[in-house]
């Protein structure tokens, strides 16, 4: 059987993690690959680093981390942040990446997400979408680009359904609303979108605890559950996480 | 030495750093040459069926491939890599493999909870004995991530089944050839005893 997974997501600036990280095993908590490992070790089904490097020209330290985690760590490696084009795509795969996800660049140029399924394969063009509930609107929400800064005329669940049809093998849905509160991820966004399209969903943004993360599958119909800070500072394990949603019927890889 | 055959087609720096954990030398390469001499061979491939073949032509690597399989050297396929050997392949729309054995590569067909592409950790089921998944416990995880799998008309090809809706063909084995749908270079240890498996096949 098809186990859930749990996957924690690092935030890269110029070849540093940037969130706090509290490995107390580790030398250097701001290293990419010590940390990918350290996860690996823990028991992590899927790695994703999000590169938030501003500047242009910094943005090849990315692939020098890639390129190094790959040396290290066996496991599957998502690389998501600034991607705008198929070469971008080819450097990343190129450098041991797995699969590229595309945020702002899918609502400006979506032709970028069909061209990139044709030539490198549905399975490693990870559509993400951050969307955020329209006020007073019941079950509704809006697609925001440009990391959340700037709102589109879309609506996430329409917008989702059009992604798959373009070819995307998989959509990572962060909740605006629920991200960094710590409250639980916003099911109703997660089903509404799981339902909609045969892809697999990740649930993003708003787990604080690992009943937030059992919600996220078994209420919110997603197949991988992302989560940062809980793993990063350390409040919970994945194994802590993988244990609970074992206890809960969930299949998972122990 | 092993040869990854690159052409164009995915993750092959993964392959190679995989191969050089479990301490193997693996050079990635287009050369026909390099790959009529190298002991070993790898066809990884992560993309779209045509777009492969496509390239596999346009790089004059069929005849290699084919001689390699014909000469028994070991043959790993990963991925694409298995898929390619059979007859055709229907993704974006009908298109001709290798053609090194007789079968189809079907899209999943499942009740629309289960989710197309099949993507994660899922269980390999051991079908024959003496295989590159023979120091595996049965039932053990490896990484998965496809939409297609294949349908071999020989069922004695079948190494490992695995299941997501039905049972699929996730491993074939004929002699010192091994193809599986799985990753190994994303499958962690389990992964890696694989590929330490075909290191030390001559």
């Amino acid at each position: 059987m098809l186990t859930k997974r749990i996957i924690p997501c690092l935030d890269v600036r110029d070849g540093r993690v940037v969130k706090g990280t509290k490995f107390l095993s580790l030398r250097d908590a701001g290293d990419p690959v010590l940390v990918a490992e350290q996860y690996d070790t823990l028991g992590a089904d899927e790695l994703i680093f999000l590169d938030i490097t501003a500047s242009h020209e910094k943005r090849s330290t990315i692939l020098d981390v890639v390129e190094k985690t790959a040396e290290k760590v066996f496991m599957p490696l998502t690389v998501g942040g600034g991607i705008r084009s198929l070469q971008d795509i080819r450097d990343l795969l190129n450098a041991g990446a797995d699969k590229v996800s595309i945020n702002t660049t899918a609502v400006t140029h979506p032709d970028l997400v069909q061209k990139a399924t044709e030539k490198f394969g549905s399975q490693c063009i990870v559509v993400a979408i951050d969307a955020k509930r329209v006020p007073k609107a019941k079950k509704k929400w809006r697609v925001y680009t440009h990391g959340g800064r700037q709102s589109t005329r879309f609506d996430a669940v329409q917008w989702a359904k059009k992604m798959e049809s373009f070819g995307a093998g998989e959509i990572l849905l962060t909740s605006m609303d629920a991200d960094g509160t710590k409250v639980g991820y916003d099911l109703a966004l997660t089903r509404a979108v799981s339902e909609a399209v045969g892809v697999p969903v990740i649930a993003s943004g708003g787990a604080g605890n690992p009943h937030h993360i059992l919600e996220a599958f078994d209420k919110g119909g997603a197949s991988a559950a992302l989560a940062a800070s809980i793993f990063h500072f350390r409040e919970f394990s994945i194994a802590e996480v993988k244990e609970y949603l074992w206890q809960h019927d969930i299949p998972v890889r122990l | 030495m092993i040869a990854i055959i690159d052409y164009d087609m995915g993750n092959l720096r993964s392959v190679q750093k995989a191969f050089e954990r479990v301490g193997a030398e693996a050079k990635i390469t287009r050369d026909p040459e390099v790959i009529r001499v190298a002991s070993h061979v790898v066809l990884p491939g992560v993309g779209a069926f045509a777009n492969c073949m496509a390239n596999l032509k346009k790089y004059k690597l069929i005849d290699p491939i084919k001689e390699t399989i014909d000469q028994k050297k070991p043959f790993l396929g990963i991925c694409l890599g298995l898929q390619l050997l059979f007859q055709e392949g229907e993704e974006f729309g009908t298109h001709e493999g290798l053609g090194i054995f007789p079968g189809k590569v079907i899209r999943f067909k499942l009740p629309k909870k289960l989710k197309v592409p099949h993507m994660g950790w899922n269980r390999i089921h051991k079908s024959k004995k003496g295989t590159l998944v023979e120091e595996l416990e049965d039932g053990t995880y490896t990484y998965f991530v496809h939409s297609y799998h294949v349908v071999p008309e020989d069922n004695g090809l079948i190494a490992t089944t695995t299941h997501y809706g039905k049972m699929f063909v996730s491993s074939i084995a004929k002699g010192n050839l091994f193809a599986c749908q799985f990753h190994p270079e994303k499958s962690q240890t389990a992964g890696l005893k694989i590929l330490k498996a075909f290191t030390i096949k001559n």
